[in-house]
């Protein structure tokens, strides 16, 4: 389920440790894999026993311009495999701290999805934060690494949604990215 | 002769039988034991048997055997490294002892002559005495052990010139007696650059026999499965090469040593050094006997005070001009003296020699008598000496807890491994790369000779040998290593191995490859820590190959894996206090395996797709909202 091509300049990097189970993630991931220029990285597939490789992971890293994260929120936060990518392969001297300027310049966009409804995710909501501060570690992620912070793309109640409101929002998810691809061949 | 040398072997074996266990109770080690045996049973005492003379030129075979197992031990690298220890150490003990021991005899009012030629005569030490002794105390790869290796194969050497020297000091006419055959060899009669060259031939044609004879030879024999031969063909590369040795006038014990080095770096040292092994023991045993039983009491009584200050004189010195040298040489006060005191004593040599030089006419008989009796009682004290600065220096430890004892230790050798893997197969091999890339030193023994000319080949080190031996497990380091894996590809063996192991050695972890869920009880039941039963991992690891072939994701396919693992464990480990009860374990067995089954089958329920689990609590239905909060981890 991995494509890798010279010319990609988007790295879709996707965690999901059940996708069998989710719908809409499916129909994500299918639509981002079929927009020419982007390379899909599927985690759980490249790495079911976790035993991630470093060297090429950052190698991937280097090859593109925007790194794109696509996961279901677990609580409040990535899958435990996409935390161990990050923990493993955006390492010190690499992607932050002294000598660690690999990633300088480059964009972080982020895909989510999430069981509950938009208006779960308000102050007055049942999970009290809004979807931009939960996501405020990958940002700062992105900060720390000299990486611009794109407006993520989030879909609300996932497992609620209809077959139709699915393909509304993978249109809506291959847009984006199209507009990603398109966006970095200009700065490249 | 047939009766008399059977009641011969009942003494030496009835007195070594008594003595040793006692002496080695008491602390005082087994070469005492033998020595107050020999005493006791020789001719001077009980007069059980006879002369020693051919007893002793077979016993000092021992040291020839001795000479041999430690070549065994060293490698050519290991002896070069050591070469400033046997040359510079060695060198010096020999030259500053006899000079010592002559200026003392000139004092005592010696003619010079013969005080040089009795200054090296007693500058030897006993190979076998201290070899021995340090090797019982765990001493031998030591520092120190290395120190006192390198002086005694120095005084080894030194014989071949003091043969040929020691007659120029002759003060009377040489008696032609039979004891000086001992000395002519076959090329005796030789020019001198015929000689010389005889003996660089004997010595070219050990090495380069041991090189490129020896291993096709034992391949040969290994593949005829006939251990007994196996053992003869040994023993006869030990005899050959003394005989060689011998016949050119070189020590014997010097060329064992030499075919030793030459075949460290054979697949088969294990199992050669397990072979001669007991031959050494008992060799040894009786050379010391020999040893004990030749020390003259009657001599002893007739001039005992004359005696016992040649004793002491002769070890005061040798101790003090060792304990110098080694100090000198950058040793520790306390290496040093432990190597001294270790070196303080005469040696068998000194039995040869003083015979030789009585024959050559450079030392009278009556004084010949008297230092025989001197050296004999000198080795028979060593052990107990070593056992008095053992004491002193735990005493000194005690009072002086901080003083650091520790020291350079010797190369790394797989002598000490921390992990012996028995069997090298398609098995072992895994095992033992995973072992060996995180940095733990392994032994490895594998019975199949092909199996190991293929590994030799990609650099490997394995040795040739049948891991049920537990004799051949000790000589591979097993009481001193962590673990003993077993990975043979047979049932029997296996089971057989385990269960002598754990006899024999009751602290080593075992982890054994059993064939099926049988084997593996079987073997926990005969004392393993472990087990893994062979195809279980790769059975499953082919289980989720198919899954994924069959359109399951990795992961999926992976914690199905796991989930199966976990279940198959569990039921392996409730079963295993029924095993051996037929009745009990069969309806335990079935009973297990439906709770088993049904727990897995939940398990992998949670998997399937569209599974209604999930953590986010604002994504389910109202009604469900309480059982699922703060639940399982997963959500869309």
């Amino acid at each position: 389920m991995s494509s890798e091509d010279r010319g990609s300049r988007v790295l879709l990097v996707f965690a999901h440790p059940a996708l069998e189970r989710s719908h809409a993630n499916t129909a994500l991931a299918n639509a981002a894999e079929a927009v020419e220029g982007v390379t899909f990285h599927d985690l759980y597939e490249a790495y079911p026993d976790f035993v991630i490789d470093v060297e090429a992971e950052q190698r991937r890293l280097l090859d593109h311009q925007v790194i794109a994260l696509q996961f279901p929120l677990y609580w409040y936060s990535t899958p435990a495999l996409m935390k161990e990518w990050l923990d493993l392969v955006w390492l010190h001297g690499f992607a932050y701290g002294k000598g660690g300027t690999r990633l300088v310049g480059k964009r972080l966009f982020v895909a989510c999805t999430t069981g509950g409804p938009a208006q779960a995710y308000h102050r007055r909501g049942y999970n009290r934060f809004t979807m931009d501060e939960f996501l405020r570690p990958l940002e700062q992620t992105a900060d720390l690494c000299g990486m611009s912070w794109e407006t993520p793309f989030v879909v609300h109640g996932a497992r609620l949604k209809t077959g139709d409101q699915i393909v509304a929002e993978a249109g809506r998810f291959r847009a984006r990215l199209e507009g990603l691809v398109a966006s970095a061949r200009e700065t490249a | 002769m047939h009766a008399n040398l059977l009641m011969q072997a009942v003494v030496y074996l009835a007195a070594s039988v008594v003595s040793v266990p006692i002496a080695k109770r008491l602390g005082l080690g087994s070469v005492l034991g033998y020595l107050i045996a020999g005493a006791v049973v020789g001719p001077y005492a009980l007069s059980l048997v006879g002369a020693q003379e051919d007893v002793m030129a077979f016993a000092e075979f021992g040291v020839v055997i001795l000479l041999f197992l430690i070549g065994l031990e060293v490698r050519p690298a290991l002896l070069w490294s050591m070469r400033k220890t046997i040359f510079g150490l060695g060198g010096a003990q020999v030259v500053a002892t006899a000079a010592a021991i002559a200026a003392v005899s000139i004092a005592l009012g010696l003619e010079w002559k013969t005080a040089v030629a009795v200054g090296f005569v007693l500058a030897m030490s006993s190979t076998a005495i201290v070899l021995q002794t340090l090797d019982e105390k765990g001493l031998r790869q030591g520092p120190v052990g290395r120190a006192a290796f390198g002086v005694l194969l120095l005084q080894d050497l030194s014989i071949i010139p003091l043969f040929a020297l020691l007659p120029l000091l002759a003060v009377a006419p040489v008696r032609l007696t039979s004891e000086t055959a001992h000395s002519a060899s076959l090329i005796a009669d030789l020019p001198a650059w015929l000689q010389t060259l005889a003996v660089l031939g004997a010595v070219a044609a050990v090495i380069g026999v041991g090189r490129y004879a020896i291993q096709p030879l034992f391949r040969y024999i290994a593949q005829a499965r006939l251990r007994e031969i196996f053992t003869a063909t040994a023993l006869l590369i030990v005899v050959g090469v003394a005989v060689l040795m011998q016949s050119v006038g070189l020590s014997p014990a010097l060329g064992a040593f030499l075919a030793g080095v030459v075949l460290a770096e054979s697949e088969f040292r294990r199992e050669l050094e397990t072979d001669i092994e007991p031959f050494r023991g008992l060799l040894l045993g009786l050379f010391f006997i020999t040893v004990g039983a030749s020390i003259d009491f009657a001599l002893v009584l007739r001039q005992p005070l004359m005696l016992i200050g040649l004793v002491l004189g002769l070890m005061t010195l040798k101790f003090v001009v060792m304990f110098g040298l080694a100090l000198i040489g950058g040793a520790t006060a306390r290496a040093a003296t432990a190597v001294a005191v270790a070196l303080a004593q005469g040696g068998e040599f000194a039995f040869v020699l003083l015979t030789f030089t009585v024959g050559a006419g450079v030392i009278e008989p009556d004084l010949a008598a008297l230092l025989t009796a001197a050296v004999a009682l000198s080795m028979a004290l060593t052990p107990l000496a070593m056992l008095g600065f053992e004491k002193t220096a735990t005493l000194m430890d005690a009072a002086l807890p901080d003083v650091s004892t520790a020291e350079p230790q010797f190369e790394a050798d797989d002598a000490e491994p921390d992990i012996i893997i028995a069997g090298f197969g398609r098995f072992g091999q895994i095992t033992g790369r995973l072992l060996q890339a995180n940095g733990f030193r392994s032994t490895v023994l594998d019975a199949d000779i092909e199996q190991i000319d293929l590994l030799r080949r990609f650099g490997r080190r394995v040795h040739y040998g049948d891991a049920t031996r537990m004799d051949l497990l000790r000589a591979a380091g097993a009481d001193r290593a962590r673990m003993l894996i077993v990975a043979l590809d047979d049932q029997e063996k296996t089971t057989e191995l385990v269960e002598r192991a754990r006899q024999a050695f009751p602290d080593l972890t075992i982890i054994a490859r059993a064939f099926d869920r049988r084997h593996a009880y079987d073997l926990l039941a005969n004392g393993a820590d472990a087990v893994e039963r062979e195809t279980f991992e790769s059975a499953l690891s082919m289980g989720v190959t198919a899954l994924r072939s069959l359109g399951f994701r990795a992961h999926r396919a992976q914690r199905a894996a796991d989930y199966f693992r976990r279940h198959d464990r569990r039921t392996f480990e409730e079963l295993r206090p029924k095993w051996g009860q037929t009745e009990a374990y069969m309806l335990a067995s079935r009973d297990a395996a439906q709770t088993m089954d049904r727990l897995l089958a939940a398990d992998l329920e949670r998997m399937r797709p569209g599974a209604s689990d999930g953590w986010d609590p604002s994504g389910r239905d109202e009604d469900q909202r309480e059982e699922v909060d703060g639940g399982p981890a997963r959500a869309d």
